[in-house]
């Protein structure tokens, strides 16, 4: 098939049941930069889609099909073996490091070198104007800043694709934009696949990408 | 999503064995001499003779009788102001006040409790010293027999106040599973008054969740020998005592004798188990009943303040009673009715400075290598589930409680017998190792809720940054639940320190802790000497626990979320 040599996440005849129903299914590739937006009321499947990609589906799932990663097969991986980025609702940073800790646990290991990697993160910082936030406790972060530091805790251990479970939802109004602008252009400089889940309609119209709409029979070029 | 097959499944598997392996092979060891076979002693064919011999002791029938009363009486008495202080004044402001006095009180020794009640209590006790001479116009103490009272009164109230803070943490822990919140607000909405919302709507739910504790404490107080030599009757002793008399008898023919009474006793405890369990069934018909007759009781402002003051006078008991511990282990002379000693002294304290260091150091021991055992083992079993996606089975609890359902005596006297075969008889290790037993199921209970808890999705980060199972546990989830592995650790260390029966059969003697010096001092009647040594027993416990308060908060004294999440 020739997909598998293609660019981008692809999601391979997916499809997903529970208990005999199947509740989704989805064959689409997303290219590089290109944000696919998954809506659905709660209970759809959507966030089992991510799971299942993401490689944390809970066996009671029945799932079937691929996922693959510029064209390697990533479906038989353990979920830190298949480096893809991950963002929750919730900025989800670790409590008991700093931020330059939480930054290093993500940093690309290729990076070596205590002090080589400590510039990184000061650089990545210093990137999105939070210069010197290094030896800060999380818990001190405005919620703005907790969601910088994570999608930089992210992007820094190189995925090769993005997943994005509702990760403004959380977010007031004005700081949602601010978010939500900056996470995909971050992916789009980096020309990162982006799955994004959602049911609020604003992220996916912010996303500009190709919709699939849950509630609507998941009408994504699925093989149904 | 490929799930590997672990190694950490050794963890379960040895946890098994650890539960079941000592009971089991403890009550075999206990048969085979009860049936008349104990090679050791020239008993060598099968027969009925230690039971015969048994049955012919002076009093038995009503040592039985007692452990069948104790268990009982306690349990109900604890049960009864547990439930029906949860049932008045859930969620009100006393509520949360005395839950905070109640909750640290489990972690005082049986002992330590039982001797400070003792205080209080006796003749020349403070309570009667409060009201003498004024009121009661007493000089001299009154010679009546409160402790060691034939009827068991005061051992039963030593257990009750025990109990109570054990049955109450569990239910606390219980509640949210159950919605006792809703449930009360839709009854009382029907016009039920607040303690029959709870006992009709509550109380059956939580019930399912106390059944294993409540068995425990049956199980405890109808066996449990340090309390009964404090404050228990005498002649004739609970059934427990009495064995532990006959297994130290210098005449080794008298342990067919003891292993024929610890099968009993198994008898007894099981005995009480089911007359509960007829009282469980007779309680819910009486419930039912009572809905079907459409009765409200609105009207409940008696039973009400009863509960709360009930409640109170537990705690106040326990508190008062390490006080007066206190207050003895620093008095000069204390004449009878003078409230406070005529001068204060370090006498007591200078004198047993030098015979309490091996037996502080062997509790501290015993009691940091099993807790320590005992987290690991926790951790790896929980890190176990975790990883392969287990979900804990009924089967996997009850093992949990099985050494807490068993009488102690049952199955200890005849593991030393197999223990004494082997020559780890009075070894550390062997006694570390059976603390382990006692100390592993409170460390588990503690751990298991916070570690269940835990938000999957810090792991699922950690995982999609390319971080494998074993870093997340080390850098992620260790550490992120400092705090309840600490505090499981300093109630495993709690819960070891307060053994009596395992350190002293198993320890052959040569293992003495504060606990066991402790309890041999109540026949002789030092009162100072008492005091120091069981508050030191009483103390050591908290020094854990504020150790494990201490240690998290100043491991991550730079992360304010980590103070938060306690």
């Amino acid at each position: 098939m020739s997909a598998k040599s293609e660019k981008g996440l692809h999601l391979h005849r997916v499809a997903i049941g529970l208990a005999g129903r199947r509740l989704l299914a989805l064959d689409r590739l997303i290219s590089p930069g290109e944000v696919l937006t998954v809506m659905g009321p709660s209970g759809s499947g959507k966030s089992t889609l991510l799971a299942f990609v993401a490689g944390f589906l809970d066996p009671v799932f029945a799932a079937e099909g691929k996922v693959l990663i510029d064209g390697e097969d990533v479906t038989g991986l353990a979920a830190e073996e298949r480096r893809l980025g991950l963002l929750f609702q919730d900025p989800l940073l670790f409590p008991h490091l700093s931020v330059g800790a939480n930054l290093l646990f993500g940093l690309d290991p290729a990076r070596a070198g205590r002090a080589e990697r400590r510039r990184a993160v000061e650089a990545a910082l210093a990137e999105v104007g939070m210069e010197g936030f290094f030896p800060r406790d999380p818990a001190t972060l405005s919620g703005g800043q907790k969601a910088r530091i994570a999608l930089l805790r992210t992007l820094l251990a190189r995925p090769r694709a993005l997943l994005l479970d509702e990760p403004f939802s959380r977010l007031d109004a004005e700081l949602k934009g601010q978010v939500r602008d900056l996470v995909f252009e971050e992916a789009a400089k980096r020309g990162l696949p982006v799955l994004l889940v959602t049911h609020d309609p604003a992220d996916a119209e912010a996303a500009g990408g190709p919709v699939i709409d849950l509630a609507r029979g998941g009408q994504g070029g699925g093989k149904g | 999503m490929p799930r590997r097959r672990s190694r950490l499944v050794l963890f379960p598997a040895a946890i098994f064995t650890l539960l079941i392996g000592p009971v089991a092979a403890g009550l075999a060891g206990a048969a085979l001499p009860a049936f008349g076979y104990l090679p050791v002693i020239g008993l060598d064919h099968v027969s009925l003779e230690p039971f015969a011999a048994l049955f012919a002791m002076p009093g038995i029938l009503r040592s039985c009788l007692l452990s069948l009363w104790t268990g009982l009486g306690t349990t109900f008495l604890a049960f009864a102001v547990v439930t029906a202080f949860l049932a008045g004044w859930h969620g009100t402001r006393l509520f949360g006040w005395l839950q905070r006095l109640v909750s640290p009180l489990l972690s005082v020794p049986h002992a330590a409790t039982a001797f400070g009640l003792a205080f209080l209590i006796a003749p020349s006790g403070l309570l009667l010293r409060l009201v003498s001479p004024w009121a009661t116009g007493m000089e001299r103490p009154p010679d009546w027999l409160i402790v060691h009272d034939p009827a068991g009164l005061s051992m039963m109230a030593g257990l009750v106040v025990k109990e109570i803070p054990f049955l109450f943490l569990m239910a606390l822990a219980a509640l949210p599973q159950v919605e006792a919140v809703p449930r009360m607000r839709a009854a009382r909405a029907l016009g039920y008054g607040r303690m029959a919302a709870f006992y009709l709507s509550v109380l059956p739910g939580l019930y399912r969740q106390l059944r294993l504790p409540v068995f425990a404490v049956i199980a405890y107080a109808s066996s449990v020998v340090d309390v009964a030599l404090i404050l228990g009757p005498t002649l004739p002793a609970p059934l427990a005592v009495r064995i532990l008399t006959w297994q130290a008898d210098p005449d080794l023919s008298y342990r067919s004798l003891a292993a024929a009474g610890a099968l009993v006793q198994l008898v007894v405890t099981g005995a009480a188990i089911l007359a509960w369990w007829l009282l469980e069934k007779l309680a819910a018909r009486l419930g039912l009943a009572a809905i079907s007759a459409g009765r409200r009781f609105s009207r409940d402002r008696a039973p009400r303040l009863l509960a709360a003051g009930a409640m109170s006078l537990a705690a106040f008991l326990v508190l008062a009673g390490i006080a007066a511990l206190a207050l003895w282990s620093f008095a000069g002379l204390w004449a009878f009715p003078g409230l406070m000693p005529g001068r204060f002294t370090l006498s007591a304290w200078m004198r047993l400075s030098g015979a309490l260091t091996v037996p502080l150091t062997n509790a501290l021991l015993v009691a940091a290598a099993s807790a320590a055992g005992a987290v690991v083992l926790a951790l790896g079993a929980l890190e176990y589930e975790v990883r392969a996606g287990a979900t804990p089975t009924v089967r996997a609890l009850v093992a949990l409680y099985l050494p807490l359902l068993v009488p102690q005596i049952a199955f200890l006297f005849g593991l030393d017998i197999l223990f004494i075969r082997l020559g780890f008889d009075g070894m550390l290790f062997a006694v570390i190792l059976v603390h382990l037993v006692f100390v592993f199921p409170y460390v588990l209970l503690s751990l298991a809720d916070p570690w269940r808890a835990f938000d999957p999705r810090y792991a699922r980060i950690a995982a999609s940054l390319g971080r494998g199972a074993d870093a997340i546990f080390w850098r992620i989830r260790l550490p992120m639940l400092a705090r309840p592995v600490a505090t499981a650790a300093a109630l495993g260390f709690a819960v070891s320190i307060a053994l009596y029966l395992p350190t002293l059969l198993i320890g052959a003697g040569r293992w003495p802790t504060v606990t066991t010096e402790a309890v041999a001092l109540s026949a002789g009647g030092d009162p100072r000497a008492i005091g120091a040594t069981a508050l030191v027993q009483a103390l050591l416990p908290f020094a854990g626990f504020a150790l494990a308060a201490l240690l998290p908060a100043l491991l991550f004294r730079r992360r304010a979320a980590m103070r938060a999440a306690a």
